[in-house]
């Protein structure tokens, strides 16, 4: 499909999808949100770009593959549970640290945020994959 | 204590590793050197149980009924154990098993995922835990049953996963039943609310459901029509790895739930086990003597040999109990050991086909020996480690009054000793065929010979020192039928 609407479209849609899926990534511990939605509207955006071009063409120019993305994801997964190993904690065992920004914000910044994460990129992972995998030859 | 979650964390950095790895024999590498770790984790992790009885950690460090626990126990460590030997083995197995095939180190990915659900199944304290791990072992034995994309594989694993999403369908509604009725899910708490339980009703409806989902499991009949049918399809590296691992889980998770929680109507249940039991056994036994394919009498084997440790649940003593975890491990290792020789019997023949077989044993000694000790085994014959384990099983049969299912066993032997000198005779010693062209002639090394090798050694060390082994086991039976402390120690309520 090569439609001049869709293309413009798709590139002003990343930025919206991506930033709202950011937005979903870190609200999601304690709002609605988090990183299985996060991932789904990010992977949307990248499925939005190749229709709107073509499926092959994106494919063999991505820079990381998605099978790549779900490693990463398992990565973060992995080392969101670490912090539990250190002292007499347990396993999987929440660390939280707060950052204070200069303006009255502060964030909380915790290994569950880490796990999210590594949901948001396995999730990415998962989509592309499926997706590539439906709609190009080998 | 939380050395006992490196099972389930040590396969997960391998599979993020080995995503990266292109090359099948860096992979191969990884994965030969990753099962001894593994092999060493297990063997740390049961001799920190026989320490300390029963070790326990919360997730996250939510106290026990509200979080989930790891438990680790004399069962769930001797599991771990045999299935990493089992992994080390097929890993060996498949450096040189997989060189041919067309899909690339991908192998190792699905493989270690398979060891994390299995592990993860074996140490957890948690009902819906199990749950996750069983579908995590689905799924990767999924992809690896149709890797190689060829026709009938697609066909073995759809029958394979069909039936086996069925069995989990049954999983999650007796899960569900229970949690509405008890509104816990962690394994001890359970027992606790159950010991005392009125309402055997719907707990056995409960039961019944749960039974269903691990009778399809654990392939007894008559829900075993998937194995056969789907277990002779992928490389014979994956079939060995199926045949050793997947089943077991079936019947650890049985016996789990019916030592510890599931014990109000004994009398219907142990009956029921026992009539099953005895059907599974016979069916196996007879199916398997019709059949002409190597690999197909082997999976009917499987079936055979799942109704002795379905048996030993069934009459639930201490002894019985011990005779059922001897045999499981008993079995893990021969039937194994008799898939590998299967392969390499096709790697020099060919086929698998045993009409199309012949003169092994005067072309290859050293085969027909390594064919002879599981086979052997399989079938009970004195010195091998089968022999003890069914010996274990009938003392107990007759010590209790069950001469029925006594007897089934006993003629089931004479069936299994029957396919297993049909493949000797058709495989060894008959002269070849002359119809079949010989081109595929290939010589096996010592490297190919060697985890068949470490399963023989194993089968017969297991012989020698069988009542050492039996010790473990009945330690291993006693912490099963006696299960306060397992309870209180997942509880803490000890002082």
């Amino acid at each position: 499909m090569n439609s001049i609407i869709l293309q413009i479209a798709s590139r002003y849609l990343k930025v919206l999808l991506w930033s709202f899926a950011v937005l979903a990534l870190l609200r999601g511990h304690n709002y609605p949100g988090g990183g299985f939605i996060g991932g789904l509207l990010a992977s949307l955006s990248v499925v939005f770009t190749s229709l709107s071009y073509s499926p092959q063409k994106i494919k063999n120019n991505l820079r990381i593959q998605p099978e790549h993305y779900i490693a990463f994801g398992l990565l973060f997964v992995l080392l969101s549970v670490l912090p539990g190993l250190s002292g007499e904690k347990f396993l999987m065992e929440g660390e939280w640290i707060s950052l204070y920004l200069p303006l009255v914000l502060t964030i909380k910044l915790g290994s569950p945020l880490l796990f999210d994460t590594g949901i948001f990129f396995g999730v990415i992972g998962v989509v592309t994959h499926f997706f590539f995998t439906l709609s190009t030859k080998e | 204590m939380n050395v006992i979650a490196l099972p389930i964390l040590f396969p997960l950095v391998l599979i993020i590793l080995l995503i990266f790895i292109r090359s099948k024999k860096i992979a191969g590498l990884i994965s030969i050197f990753a099962s001894l770790v593994l092999l060493a984790i297990s063997l740390y992790l049961l001799q920190l149980v026989i320490k300390q009885e029963v070790i326990v950690i919360q997730m996250g460090g939510w106290e026990a009924p509200y979080g989930i626990s790891l438990v680790l126990d004399y069962l769930s460590a001797i599991m771990l154990v045999v299935s990493a030997f089992i992994i080390l083995t097929i890993s060996l197995y498949a450096f040189r098993f997989i060189k041919n095939e067309n899909f690339g180190s991908r192998f190792y990915v699905f493989f270690f995922s398979i060891t994390m659900g299995l592990n993860g199944a074996f140490i957890t304290g948690d009902v819906f835990n199990l749950y996750v791990w069983f579908e995590v072992i689905l799924l990767s034995s999924f992809v690896l049953i149709t890797l190689g994309n060829r026709k009938e594989q697609l066909e073995g694993g759809i029958k394979y996963m069909a039936l086996n999403l069925i069995g989990s369908l049954f999983f999650l509604a007796g899960l569900g039943l229970l949690y509405g009725n008890t509104g816990t899910l962690n394994m001890a708490h359970l027992a606790q609310i159950l010991q005392d339980d009125q309402q055997s009703l719907l707990m056995n409806t409960s039961a019944m459901l749960f039974f269903v989902a691990f009778g399809i499991k654990a392939a007894i009949f008559p829900l075993f029509f998937w194995l056969p049918s789907s277990y002779h399809t992928p490389n014979i590296s994956v079939s060995a790895l199926f045949a050793g691992l997947l089943t077991k889980v079936g019947v650890y998770a049985l016996i789990r739930f019916f030592t510890l929680f599931f014990v109000q109507d004994q009398v219907f249940w142990h009956n029921l086990l026992l009539i099953l039991a005895g059907f599974t056994m016979v069916i196996g036994g007879m199916a398997a003597s019709t059949h002409y394919e190597t690999r197909r009498i082997l999976s009917y084997h499987i079936i055979s040999q799942i109704g002795y440790m379905i048996m030993g649940l069934g009459i639930f003593t201490p002894l019985a109990i011990a005779g059922s975890i001897f045999f499981t491990v008993h079995n893990m290792i021969a039937k194994t050991n008799t898939f590998l020789v299967a392969g390499l019997v096709s790697k020099l023949k060919g086929t698998y086909y045993l009409k199309n077989i012949g003169g092994l044993y005067k072309e290859n000694p050293v085969l027909a020996i390594l064919f002879i000790i599981p086979a052997f085994a399989l079938a009970g014959i004195p010195p091998l480690s089968g022999f003890f384990a069914k010996f274990i099983l009938i003392k107990a049969g007759i010590e209790d009054g069950h001469y029925i299912i006594t007897t089934v066993a006993i003629l089931t032997s004479l069936l299994t000793l029957y396919s297993m000198i049909k493949i000797w005779n058709e495989a060894f010693l008959k002269k070849q065929p002359e119809s079949t062209d010989m081109m595929l002639q290939s010589k096996l090394g010592f490297l190919d010979l060697f985890p068949s090798i470490l399963l023989g050694a194993a089968s017969i060390l297991l012989g020698l020192f069988a009542s050492q082994i039996f010790e473990l086991t009945l330690n291993a039976a006693n912490q099963l039928i006696n299960p306060e402390h397992y309870i209180k120690t997942v509880l803490h309520l000890l002082p």
